[in-house]
C-alpha cells in the first residue's frame, strides 16, 4: 500500500483501476468525521431508504402493495424518516414559529399520503433528510478547516524561571520573560531570540513556504513553527497583543462583517417562504373554484410548492462561500477583515500603490559601481572603510555591499560633514566620500550622473576614483505583480514622494500605467479621493496598498485599504481592510483572484438556485413534474450549491 | 458593552438570520450579529440592562430554535 500525503493527512492508495477503493476509503474517512448524532441520522436515513426501495419494488411487482397495502411498508418508512421532523414542527408551532421548514415538509408529505401516492410521501422526507445531513456535514467540515487555522496558538509555553523550565499558559506570561521553544513546537508569543539558532516555518502566518532562519537578535512571530534547534526567546508583547491573537481575532470577526449579497439573500429569504406558501394556498383553491375542477390534482400541485419553499440552501451557500474565501486567503497570509471586504475587492478597478516599502524594499542598497582606475571591489572597500563610523543609512548600505572584512585600525582622522559626506585617512591616504558638493568643496571634478538614486563619489589623495549608485531596490515580484494586474484589466497607479525624474524610470520598468510623483502625504489623500471619484461612475472600486507607515489616512479612505507586512503595525491593522502578512506584493493578485472567484461562486449559486426553484414552481403549477422530481431537484440544488461554495479559496497560484 | 458569545447547537443558516433580526429588535441593543459559520453572537448593547437583554436574546433564540442556547 502506498501512501499519499496531502495537507498532512494520509490517504492510503490501493492499486485499483477504477479508483473504487480510494472512494471507499474516502467515504470511510467522511463517516469518521461525522458527529454522533449525524451518524445516527445517517443510519436512520439508510434504514428508511432501504424500506422505501423495498416498498417501491413490491408495489411494482405485487398488486396487493400497489393499493392501500402499500401503507404497510411506506408508513413505517415514513415514520422512521419523518418522526423527528414532525416532532420539531409541532414543538415549533407551540413556540409560535409556524412557517418553518419542518412544518412545510410535513404538510407536503402528509398531503402526498392523502392524495394516495405513498411512495412520493416517503421520498419527500427521504430527500429532505439527506439534504439536511449533507448540509450539516459540509458546514462542519468547512468550519473545521477554519478552526484548524485558528489552532495557530499553542496552549502552553515553557518559561525559564530561576533556572528551571516551567509550563505556563501563554496568556499569563509577561513581556521580557524568557521562553524556550523546542523543535516541532509552535512559538507561543512574539519575541526576540536570545540564544540558539533554528529555521522557522512561518507558512501559517505568511503563506510563504520557505523557512526563515532565526539567530540571536532576530525577531520571531508567534504561530511560526520551530523546525530544527532549541530557541530561547525574550517575550516582546503579552499574549493579547501577539501576532497569533491578532490573526485569530481578525479571522473570527471577519465572518460577522456580512457582505451585501449576504444581507440581500437573508432579506430575500424572509419574503420568499411566505410568498411561496401563499402561492401554494392560492394554487390549491383558486383554480378548482374558477375552473370547477376537483381539488385533488391542484392540491397535489400546491404541495410541490411547499417542497421548494425552504430557502436554506440559498441562505447557507452565501456565507459558506465567503467563509471559504476568507479561509483560503488567510492560509496564504492574506487577512480579510470581513466578507464585505472580499466583495469590494472583487470589484477593484484601480490599484494605487505606494512606492517605497510596497513596490520597493524600502531599504537602500548599492545598485551600481562605476570605478575609475581601480576595481569595483577596491572602490567599495575604500568607501566602506571611509564610512566605517557613520550611522547614515547610505553608509550602512555601503558596508553591507562590501565583501571584504573591514579593519577599523586602518582608519584614522574620521570627519563627517552633514549634507556632504565624510573624510577620513585610510591606510594613511586621504579619502573623500560623499556627494558632488563635497567633491566641489575640495576642487575635484565629478562627472554628471543622471541615474535615479543617490550618488556617492570617492576620491583618494585628491584623485577622483569613481562613484557608487545607491538606490532603493525593487522587490523581486513587483514587476510581475504590476503586469498581472494590468493584464487583469486593473489600472495601476504609483504614488511617491520622490521626484518625478527618479520615479519615472521605476514606473516604466514596472509597467505602471499612471504615475504621481513628488507628493506630500496630504497629496496622497487628495489623489486617492480623485481616483475614487473617477471610478465611482463605472462602479469600480479603488484599492490602496501601502506599508502602513504614514499612510493610515489613505488606507482608511480607499474603498479597500491593504496594509502590507502589517502584522507589526497596529495603526495599519486598524485602518486596513486587508492585511498582507508578508512583504510580497504578489499577494495582492492572489487576494483579488480569491475575491473574484468567491463572488463569482456566490452569484452562480444564487442564480442557479433561483432558476431551478422557479423552474420547479412553474413546472409544478402546470402539473408537468411530480413531487419526486421537485424534492430531488431542490435537494440537488442545495448540494451542488454547497459543493460549489466549498471551492472558494482554492485557486491556482 | 460589546461582547461575543458562543452559540450552542445553532444548526441552520436561515434560523441564524431570523435570530439576528429578532435580537436586533430588543430595546437597548445597538447592534447584534449572529454568525452561523463561527457559531457566534456578537452583541453591542446598553450596559445598564445588559443581563436583562441577554435573557431576552436567549428567549428570542429559543423561539426560533428551541434547542439552541447562548453560552452565557
Amino acid at each position: 500500500m502506498l501512501s499519499l500525503s496531502r495537507q498532512g493527512e494520509h490517504i492510503p492508495v490501493y492499486f485499483s483501476k477504477n479508483g473504487g477503493f480510494i472512494y471507499m476509503e474516502k467515504l470511510r474517512r467522511l463517516y469518521g468525521e461525522m458527529t454522533r448524532s449525524q451518524k445516527k441520522d445517517l443510519h436512520r436515513i439508510l434504514t428508511g431508504a432501504g424500506i422505501f426501495i423495498l416498498g417501491e419494488v413490491l408495489s411494482a411487482l405485487v398488486p396487493f402493495f400497489d393499493g392501500y397495502g402499500g401503507l404497510l411498508i411506506f408508513l413505517p418508512a415514513w415514520l422512521i424518516l419523518g418522526f423527528g421532523v414532525l416532532k420539531e414542527a409541532v414543538l415549533n408551532i407551540k413556540n409560535g414559529q409556524v412557517f418553518d421548514e419542518n412544518f412545510l415538509m410535513c404538510i407536503a408529505s402528509i398531503g402526498a399520503f392523502f392524495t394516495g401516492d405513498y411512495g412520493e410521501a416517503v421520498a419527500v422526507m427521504l430527500f429532505y433528510q439527506v439534504g439536511e445531513l449533507f448540509e450539516h456535514c459540509a458546514v462542519d467540515r468547512s468550519r473545521r478547516s477554519i478552526t484548524e487555522l485558528m489552532n495557530l496558538a499553542p496552549d502552553v509555553a515553557y518559561v525559564r524561571r530561576d533556572g528551571e523550565i516551567v509550563e505556563e499558559d501563554p496568556a499569563d506570561i509577561q513581556s521580557d520573560s524568557i521562553i524556550v521553544v523546542r523543535p516541532g513546537e509552535r512559538v507561543p508569543l512574539d519575541g526576540v531570540v536570545v540564544e540558539g539558532s533554528s529555521m522557522l516555518d512561518t507558512s501559517a502566518l505568511t503563506g510563504e513556504p520557505v523557512p526563515r532562519s532565526a539567530v540571536p537578535g532576530s525577531e520571531v512571530l508567534s504561530g511560526s513553527i520551530n523546525q530544527s534547534g532549541v530557541l530561547d526567546i525574550r517575550v516582546m508583547r503579552p499574549y493579547e497583543e501577539s501576532t497569533v491573537a491578532r490573526i485569530m481575532e481578525l479571522v473570527e470577526n471577519a465572518a460577522s462583517k456580512k457582505a451585501k449579497t449576504e444581507a440581500f439573500i437573508t432579506r430575500f429569504a424572509r419574503v420568499y417562504t411566505p410568498a411561496v406558501v401563499l402561492a401554494a394556498v392560492l394554487l390549491a383553491f383558486l383554480p378548482p373554484l374558477i375552473l370547477h375542477e376537483p381539488f385533488g390534482g391542484w392540491i397535489h400541485r400546491a404541495l410541490m410548492f411547499l417542497v421548494v419553499s425552504c430557502p436554506c440552501a440559498l441562505v447557507i451557500s452565501v456565507p459558506l462561500s465567503f467563509f471559504g474565501g476568507i479561509g483560503g486567503a488567510s492560509r496564504r497570509g492574506i487577512l480579510a477583515k470581513g466578507s464585505n471586504s472580499l466583495e469590494t475587492l472583487s470589484k477593484v478597478g484601480t490599484v494605487i500603490m505606494d512606492k517605497t516599502g510596497t513596490l520597493t524594499k524600502g531599504t537602500f542598497s548599492v545598485t551600481e559601481v562605476h570605478p575609475e582606475g581601480l576595481t569595483e571591489e577596491e572602490l567599495l572597500e575604500k568607501a566602506a572603510l571611509c564610512e566605517y563610523y557613520s550611522g547614515h543609512p547610505i553608509s550602512q548600505s555601503l558596508r553591507a555591499a562590501c565583501v571584504s572584512e573591514l579593519d577599523a585600525a586602518r582608519i584614522s582622522d574620521y570627519q563627517e560633514t552633514a549634507g556632504h559626506g565624510v573624510t577620513a585617512l585610510v591606510d594613511g591616504r586621504k579619502i573623500l566620500c560623499g556627494n558632488a558638493r563635497l567633491m566641489e568643496r575640495h576642487g575635484i571634478q565629478t562627472p554628471e550622473v543622471t541615474h535615479p538614486g543617490t550618488v556617492v563619489h570617492l576620491s583618494e589623495d585628491g584623485v577622483y576614483c569613481g562613484y557608487i549608485l545607491i538606490s532603493d531596490e525593487l522587490k523581486p515580484t513587483s514587476k510581475e505583480t504590476v503586469q498581472t494586474l494590468n493584464r487583469m484589466g486593473i489600472q495601476t497607479v504609483m504614488l511617491t514622494g520622490d521626484s518625478p525624474a527618479s520615479a519615472k524610470p521605476v514606473a516604466d520598468t514596472l509597467g505602471i500605467t499612471r504615475l504621481h510623483a513628488g507628493l506630500l502625504p496630504q497629496d496622497k489623500v487628495d489623489l486617492c479621493e480623485k481616483i475614487m471619484k473617477e471610478n465611482a461612475a463605472s462602479g469600480k472600486k479603488t484599492l490602496f496598498v501601502g506599508d502602513g507607515i504614514n499612510d493610515a489616512p489613505v488606507l482608511m479612505l480607499a474603498d479597500i485599504g491593504a496594509a502590507m507586512g502589517g502584522v507589526g503595525s497596529d495603526a495599519a491593522i486598524e485602518a486596513a481592510d486587508l492585511v498582507l502578512m508578508d512583504d510580497n506584493p504578489r499577494k495582492l493578485v492572489t487576494a483579488i483572484r480569491i475575491a473574484r472567484k468567491t463572488v463569482g461562486i456566490v452569484y452562480q449559486n444564487i442564480v442557479f438556485a433561483l432558476v431551478v426553484k422557479l423552474a420547479i414552481l412553474v413546472l409544478s403549477a402546470l402539473g408537468i413534474t411530480g413531487m419526486w422530481l421537485a424534492v430531488f431537484a431542490d435537494v440537488g440544488v442545495a448540494m451542488l450549491a454547497i459543493l460549489n461554495a466549498m471551492r472558494c479559496g482554492r485557486i491556482k497560484e | 458593552m460589546k461582547k461575543t458569545f458562543k452559540m450552542i447547537d445553532l444548526d441552520c443558516a436561515n434560523c441564524a438570520a431570523k435570530m439576528e433580526a429578532a435580537i436586533q429588535k430588543i430595546p437597548g441593543v445597538n447592534e447584534a450579529s449572529v454568525v452561523f459559520m463561527t457559531q457566534r453572537l456578537k452583541i453591542d448593547a446598553d450596559d445598564a440592562r445588559f443581563d436583562e437583554i441577554m435573557k431576552e436574546a436567549q428567549a428570542a433564540v429559543s423561539k426560533v430554535d428551541r434547542n439552541c442556547k447562548i453560552d452565557l
